[in-house]
């Protein structure tokens, strides 16, 4: 499992956000794009990639995508 | 393992009806803007929602329901030994709603009632529920109405679960049958997430206070309001634990009783929205001609789900031998799966009402 790849498949879940501004830092929640919808699409993306089944709080209590690319690492 | 193969009993009719108010999601105004709105129907597939007017409950479309379902089956009233009333939206509190619905359809007073408090798997539950009481042979005829109306929970104010849900009753019908092939269910309950789905207010827990009507903001979205004696939905830990359970629990029939997966010819998900029902299609590698979806017609109807999507796209297509496995999820949590055969099933299509 790679931060980098995590970021790559988290961004894909976007469609009008560009590229550049997904990294590691980046504190999701404060992205225009991001609301519960897309966030649905992040937890169908986990459990596709990597077989974990993410709650709600984890998102909510995730920052950055690393902290959430944690949680996921923390339960595969 | 929750496993359960039921004997000598035949699925003979379903029938659903929906009320004929209908609001349009991108018009009604629950949405902050059109783009949010053309957003969430993209996801959830769902554009429109049809709601009882004041004054009708789940019980009186299941009594309309079963009505029509008794008509096409032409069944007499006095053959009916026993009804199972399926509903987060009884009627009163007490008494159970089986019992008035005893009575308001005609059947005599001989007869076994009951009422189950379950949504999205309680269609699944139910049949399992009637079907076991009939196996021995002591009720020939019975009656599944399930039905909600959580419109009447849902804040105007809340568009994480006003746009989603339709009101609904369905009427299933089962009769003894021997050496007929049997019911194989799955079941599953995580009382864990009792909290993902609640109305919190108004229960024994927490009994009615005048300060429970207020309006007050959701704690994660502050322009969602609802007050404490409405529906609240946590959308992202519903999601996770739909996209998850219910594959789990249709391999876990399939496994556990030799189903021939290929064989099946019909896949009835409860129809939570577009998003999760495609992403759970997708882990069982089923094609879509298999798994019908009433989803963008009648969005989430919650335990009538199941036999509203039969009547919405099979009706007029139940002639034949046909194989079904489905699959029910949602409050509670509670989840559970079927695998039924029918012959000849009676199968009118929706009637609005």
């Amino acid at each position: 499992m790679d931060v980098n790849d995590f970021v790559k498949n988290f961004a894909d879940q976007f469609e009008e956000t560009d590229s550049s501004l997904f990294t590691p830092q980046t504190n999701f929640h404060d992205l225009d794009e991001w609301d519960s919808l897309v966030a649905l699409s992040v937890i169908a993306m986990i459990d596709e990639h990597y077989g974990v089944k993410i709650k709600g709080e984890q998102i909510r209590n995730s920052g950055t995508i690393e902290d959430l690319y944690i949680q996921v690492r923390g339960n595969v | 393992m929750a496993f359960s193969e039921i004997f000598n009993v035949a699925v003979r009719g379903v029938a659903g009806c929906i009320p004929g108010k209908e609001t349009d999601n991108i018009s009604s105004g629950v949405f902050g803007s059109a783009e949010d709105a053309a957003k969430f129907i993209d996801t959830t597939g769902i554009n429109k929602i049809y709601t009882v007017n004041d004054g009708t409950t789940s019980a009186d479309l299941c009594y309309q329901a079963a009505e029509l379902l008794l008509e096409r089956l032409d069944w007499p009233k006095e053959s009916i030994d026993g009804l199972i009333f399926v509903s987060q939206t009884p009627d009163y509190r007490l008494p159970a709603s089986s019992c008035l619905l005893q009575d308001r359809l005609g059947l005599k007073q001989d007869c076994f009632t009951l009422d189950i408090s379950l949504g999205c798997s309680g269609w699944v539950y139910g049949l399992s529920v009637l079907s076991s009481l009939m196996s021995s042979g002591g009720i020939k005829r019975g009656l599944l109405l399930a039905g909600d109306t959580i419109s009447v929970l849902c804040s105007p104010l809340d568009k994480s679960s006003t746009p989603l849900f339709s009101d609904a009753g369905t009427a299933t019908a089962l009769e003894f049958s021997e050496n007929t092939t049997p019911l194989k269910f799955h079941f599953g309950s995580d009382g864990s997430g009792y909290n993902a789905i609640i109305v919190p207010g108004g229960g024994a827990r927490h009994p009615v206070k005048e300060d429970m009507m207020e309006m007050k903001p959701d704690i994660d979205n502050p322009s969602l309001m609802r007050n404490d004696l409405q529906l609240y939905l946590n959308g992202m830990d519903v999601f996770s634990f739909g996209i998850s359970k219910s594959p789990q629990s249709i391999k876990a029939l399939i496994s556990n009783y030799e189903i021939d997966m290929e064989s099946v010819d019909y896949f009835i998900l409860h129809q939570a929205n577009g998003l999760m029902n495609n992403k759970i299609r997708k882990k069982l590698n089923l094609p879509e001609e298999k798994v019908p979806t009433s989803i963008g017609k009648y969005s989430n109807t919650s335990s009538a789900s199941i036999p509203i999507t039969m009547c919405s796209e099979l009706s007029g297509k139940t002639e034949s031998r046909l194989k079904f496995i489905a699959c029910g999820f949602g409050v509670g949590l509670s989840w559970g799966t079927v695998y039924f055969e029918t012959d000849k099933l009676i199968c009118p299509a929706i009637r609005m009402v």
